[in-house]
């Protein structure tokens, strides 16, 4: 499936996928929603963008995905525009309710002008890594919220994009369904080499997922950290319940509250 | 606990193989058969009943039949008169159809537009309203008027009428898409025709389907309510002129015998729509599907 070299190389070995510089976005002249944001996504990275509401975490996929464009700054995409190359999840499963689950995996592809024929085997095989072989027939209201969200991921994967942006995707879920696609996550991430940025307000999520976390803060939304997490994939229940983990998640979230202005601790 | 563990189970034991009922599932069941029976059950014994008091009412106060005829006498004239009146009511349901259909290719073409263009739609929806909001038979005599064939006329009343719920269901349908879905497509890159056939139209389907089952209806109403307006019978008049010339030569019973055919026209009309929608949405709507 591997289109690009993924073989996972150390943090600072990686060859660039996307360098944004200096953005700077203001909405309505007034409100600044992000300010000298500078960002280089690398392959294979699994970065997360960690913060409270109003961050500007979700404005940076915004901009990121080609949805809104930057006030100041540039977005640079290695080798070339790349946006036809992103998969998106976002916290809702933002499914087709009138299309079976293969059908709405198919979408990608559907929309490049290629019939379900031609790729029927690539789907039938992302539905298999989500753990779905056999819902492919099945519609979105007859899966649970979990399963949902595996056939979104599996929508992002399915055409191996250089990019995979997720919006807090599993907020809505409970913490067991949550660890759960956690777990499988990664472990779709070691199969496909995908490269993730990861939107979320959870630090035990930021730090059991990533091996970059961005620390962001609110008015004006920044990058205040970046915390590298140097810990091998894959990563499972030993990786949780380790004191490295523990400390990690320790200094992110002081970071997070440090940088809390008086009155915004609600 | 008031149940012992042997009470418990003397009562599977009981119970027999298989799960176990309580009461109050018991109660639901019962209630929920009982439901299902009236469902049907009821309607029609009203209907009957109806129908009964009405032949009553007319035999005991021996109503002389041009004043108001029995239930009998209508359903004899149905059947003797059924050349006329068959011929008149294939002329009201071309009519209604023809309108329905145009009135959905025109709806939904309009809707299209609007949804592809605000512009469009800031221009046009101003007189799809005033056209909507208008009696029709103030309209009517206007268009008999300048439209020289007389189908053409009664099908321009009947499409004024019966477009308009399309048209409003339809462009909000369009608009409704999911917006996380919107900016899929964005994403994905998918050009307007893409984005309408595989995002929009879907979305809209319900709307539309909703809009189509008033529309149905309207369409009959216009075609009937346009022909009155029309007057001046002969060959190829509808029910509505069967029963204004009925009503010249005091023929109640035929009176009756129409305005029967009509409504079960209007009836028929709005079941053929409801299945329509049903099967259309049964594997994905929430209006459609069964909860288990």
């Amino acid at each position: 499936m591997t289109a690009h070299d993924r073989t996972i190389k150390p943090i600072g070995q990686r060859a660039n996928v996307l360098r944004m510089t200096e953005i700077d976005k203001t909405f309505n002249g007034a409100v600044v929603a992000l300010r000298r944001l500078t960002l280089d996504v690398n392959e294979v990275d699994f970065i997360s963008l960690l913060g409270p509401s109003g961050c500007g975490k979700s404005t940076a996929l915004r901009l990121i995905a080609g949805l809104m464009r930057p006030t100041l700054g540039r977005i640079a995409w290695e080798g070339g525009q790349g946006k036809d190359d992103l998969g998106v999840v976002f916290q809702e499963p933002t499914l087709m309710p009138w299309a079976t689950v293969a059908q709405n995996v198919w979408l990608p592809f559907r929309v490049r002008g290629q019939s379900f024929r031609s790729v029927q085997d690539k789907i039938e095989e992302v539905l298999g890594l989500v753990g779905l072989e056999k819902f492919g027939g099945a519609y979105p209201r007859e899966l649970s919220g979990g399963m949902k969200m595996r056939v979104s991921i599996a929508r992002a994967l399915v055409t191996n994009p250089r990019l995979i942006l997720m919006d807090e995707p599993f907020a809505a879920l409970d913490e067991i369904t949550r660890q759960k696609l956690n777990d499988d996550l990664l472990s779709m991430k070691a199969q496909t080499g995908a490269t993730v940025i990861f939107v979320t307000h959870s630090v035990f999520e930021s730090v059991f997922l990533s091996d970059r976390i961005l620390v962001m803060a609110a008015r004006p939304g920044r990058i205040i950290k970046e915390i590298t997490v140097d810990a091998p994939y894959p990563r499972g229940i030993d990786w949780r319940t380790s004191p490295e983990y523990a400390a990690i998640a320790r200094e992110t979230s002081d970071t997070l509250l440090g940088a809390l202005a008086p009155g915004e601790d609600q | 606990m008031t149940v012992t563990d042997s009470a418990r189970e003397a009562k599977a034991a009981e119970a027999g193989p298989g799960p176990l009922f309580d009461a109050e599932e018991e109660h639901h069941a019962r209630v929920k058969r009982l439901e299902n029976i009236a469902k049907y059950a009821l309607p029609i014994t009203v209907m009957v009943l109806a129908i009964w008091i009405w032949h009553r009412i007319v035999l005991v106060n021996e109503i002389p039949h041009y004043i108001l005829p029995g239930p009998g006498l209508v359903a004899r004239t149905l059947v003797e008169d059924w050349g006329t009146l068959s011929a008149s009511l294939m002329i009201t349901l071309q009519i209604t159809f023809l309108a329905l259909f145009v009135a959905v290719v025109g709806g939904v073409g309009l809707a299209i537009l609007f949804a592809q263009s605000k512009f469009a739609e800031m221009s046009f929806s101003p007189f799809a309203v005033i056209l909507q909001v208008t009696p029709i038979v103030a309209i009517a005599p206007l268009i008999f008027i300048y439209v020289e064939s007389r189908l053409v006329g009664l099908l321009l009343c009947a499409w004024i009428v019966a477009f308009f719920p399309i048209l409003a269901n339809t462009t909000l349908g369009l608009k409704s898409a999911d917006h996380n879905l919107r900016d899929l497509m964005t994403i994905y890159r998918a050009n307007r025709w893409q984005r309408l056939r595989y995002l929009q139209l879907p979305s809209a389907l319900p709307y539309f389907l909703g809009g189509l089952k008033i529309a149905g209806g309207l369409a009959l109403i216009g075609a009937v309510v346009a022909e009155y307006v029309a007057g001046t019978g002969g060959m190829g008049s509808g029910l509505a002129f069967r029963i204004l010339e009925a009503s010249y030569r005091l023929n109640i019973p035929r009176m009756f015998a129409a305005l029967i055919l009509i409504a079960v026209t209007g009836v028929l009309i709005y079941a053929a729509t409801s299945l329509i929608s049903h099967l259309a949405l049964r594997k994905w709507h929430e209006s459609a599907v069964k909860r288990e």
